[in-house]
């Protein structure tokens, strides 16, 4: 479904990933850890378009997406959950919903995707009216990620969905991401420090070093690896 | 009372010229935190295509309201396309620059289109035609409240509302929003923000050149140059009320044509811009984010 192909980015004379590749299939839920800098949002914000690719190819169902503007790529399907969630912060929880629809016109399905979400997340329809800016961390999440799915996407980028949280939202956080896959059939891309969590409920994972993958198979294998328990997994 | 009555209204008129300019400011400012100071440049020539279109018209004998349609519409059209065209000549190639270089463009572009506008034109004061008249329900308290201080207020109040139901409402209103809060979260909603950009700048400008046409058949004359103190002020103004802050431009604004206008009634208007700007040193100097400001926190 997404196909990246010796993509290299970067900011200024900072080139921050030097030859990524990797490969997503549809249905899938595919894991990208490493450490800090290693270059995993910025892999997500050149897919996204924000950050243009200055090397390689990036293709979704085959088709060069590369050189598209960010609000093309999301026309195509392809919405993030950036990391740090960036929730608009004086917008009500319930307009940065409609954010997330904003290049959608099926007014009836969107009514439907809004119940969805909130049956997803029954706190964001007690705080619809409430600014974006002054819910709590989880919630921020929560918001964030039912922003992303009111776009009614094919592939879901999530960056770090669990920083900064509670254990137990964690967890909540996790399965939903689960859920959201089996249910929807939604293809997601999710970048994580989190290597045990993410590789727990993935397919699949890449690990990234310093702007390259270094390493990558099935999740199972990954969490057996011991050069990953032993970098990522504190064993 | 009635020199207070008189003074109030020319106050309030006064600040909601200001108020139309002051809204460009703080729009574009909202949006790309750039002090646009071409845009009393855009005022100036809403003005001046006022004027030639109305000169023109009156020339041919058109009827009154015909000629006000007609030179509103012009200068609206020109000036949005002037104000579309800066942006794409001289802030969208540094978009991605320090801070400090668009803002050099910025005053750049001033100088430019004054220097234009004063060759094309002329450096004399030109007589705007009178395209107000005045009224005959309001000779009672004519010598109190002009029929133009009228038709002022009307005009803005209406603008300003139209302007309040886009942003809180139309879909190209919340995009604004939403860039104005988080640029790039805004792209990844898949918001074009390049489009949102250009439309700040047309509206701006458009409410830029109908404060122009406004103020200069209450002045009747106008010059090149009028773009440069009406933009300072208007700007004062806009921080005043805390720059990027819709309600603020408005609040700053009025407060900014008051001062003014109590300062030259009962004092002198020799101190008009003295009042007006040490409003501006106090506010700095005790409230930096302004009235209706968020103070902007850096997060290290």
């Amino acid at each position: 479904m997404l196909k990246l192909e010796n993509v290299q980015a970067g900011y200024g004379n900072i080139i921050a990933i030097k030859d990524i590749n990797l490969e997503i299939n549809e249905g899938e839920i595919i894991t990208l850890i490493g450490a800090n800098g290693a270059g995993k949002s910025t892999t997500l914000m050149t897919i996204s378009g924000v950050i243009s690719a200055r090397a390689g190819r990036i293709l979704f169902k085959n088709e060069p997406i590369e050189k598209k503007p960010s609000d093309e790529i999301v026309k195509l399907g392809i919405c993030q959950v950036p990391e740090g969630r960036h929730i608009f912060p004086q917008l009500s929880v319930q307009e940065n919903l409609d954010m997330g629809a904003f290049l959608r016109k099926d007014k009836a399905n969107i009514k439907k995707d809004l119940q969805y979400v909130f049956d997803l997340f029954p706190i964001l329809a007690q705080r619809k009216n409430q600014e974006g800016g002054t819910l709590s961390g989880g919630e921020q999440q929560m918001l964030a990620m039912s922003r992303a799915l009111m776009a009614r996407p094919q592939l879901l980028l999530l960056d770090e969905p669990s920083m900064g949280l509670a254990p137990l939202v964690i967890k909540q956080i996790f399965e939903i991401i689960k859920q959201i896959n089996t249910e929807n059939n939604t293809t997601i891309f999710l970048v994580e420090q989190n290597a045990n969590q993410a590789l727990h409920i993935a397919d699949r994972g890449y690990v990234i070093e310093n702007g390259k993958i270094t390493l990558s198979g099935p999740a199972n294998e990954l969490l057996e690896n011991s050069d990953i328990q032993k970098a990522y997994l504190g064993i | 009372m009635d020199y207070f009555i008189e003074l109030l209204f020319s106050g309030l008129t006064r600040g909601s010229i200001y108020a139309l300019i002051a809204l460009g400011y703080t729009m574009v400012y909202g949006i790309i935190g750039l002090i646009n100071f071409a845009h009393g440049e855009i005022y100036m020539i809403g003005a001046f295509t006022a004027f030639i279109v109305a000169t023109v018209l009156s020339i041919y004998g058109f009827p009154l309201l015909a000629i006000v349609v007609v030179a509103g519409v012009a200068a609206t059209v020109w000036s949005s396309a002037y104000g579309y065209t800066i942006e794409k000549i001289a802030y969208k190639p540094l978009r991605h620059a320090p801070r400090l270089s668009p803002l050099i463009s910025a005053i750049g572009m001033s100088i430019f289109l004054q220097n234009y506008v004063l060759l094309a034109q002329t450096s004399d004061f030109l007589p705007f035609p009178e395209l107000i008249p005045e009224f005959a329900f309001m000779e009672p308290v004519a010598h109190i409240v002009g029929s133009s201080d009228l038709v002022i207020l009307v005009t803005t109040t209406i603008i300003m509302l139209i302007l309040t139901f886009v942003i809180k409402f139309t879909r190209i209103g919340k995009a604004m929003r939403a860039t104005a809060q988080d640029r790039t979260m805004a792209m990844l909603v898949g918001i074009n923000v390049n489009n949102i950009i250009s439309a700040t700048f047309i509206i701006g400008s458009a409410l830029a050149a109908i404060g122009g046409l406004l103020i200069a058949s209450h002045i009747g004359q106008i010059n090149f140059y009028i773009g440069f103190i009406a933009g300072i002020k208007a700007f004062t103004a806009a921080v005043l009320g805390g720059i990027g802050s819709i309600p603020g431009a408005v609040l700053g604004s009025l407060i900014l044509g008051l001062t003014e206008s109590f300062a030259t009634g009962y004092i002198s208007s020799d101190y008009e811009d003295v009042f007006a700007f040490s409003l501006l040193v106090l506010i700095l100097i005790f409230k930096p984010s302004g009235l209706l400001g968020k103070a902007e926190t850096q997060k290290v």
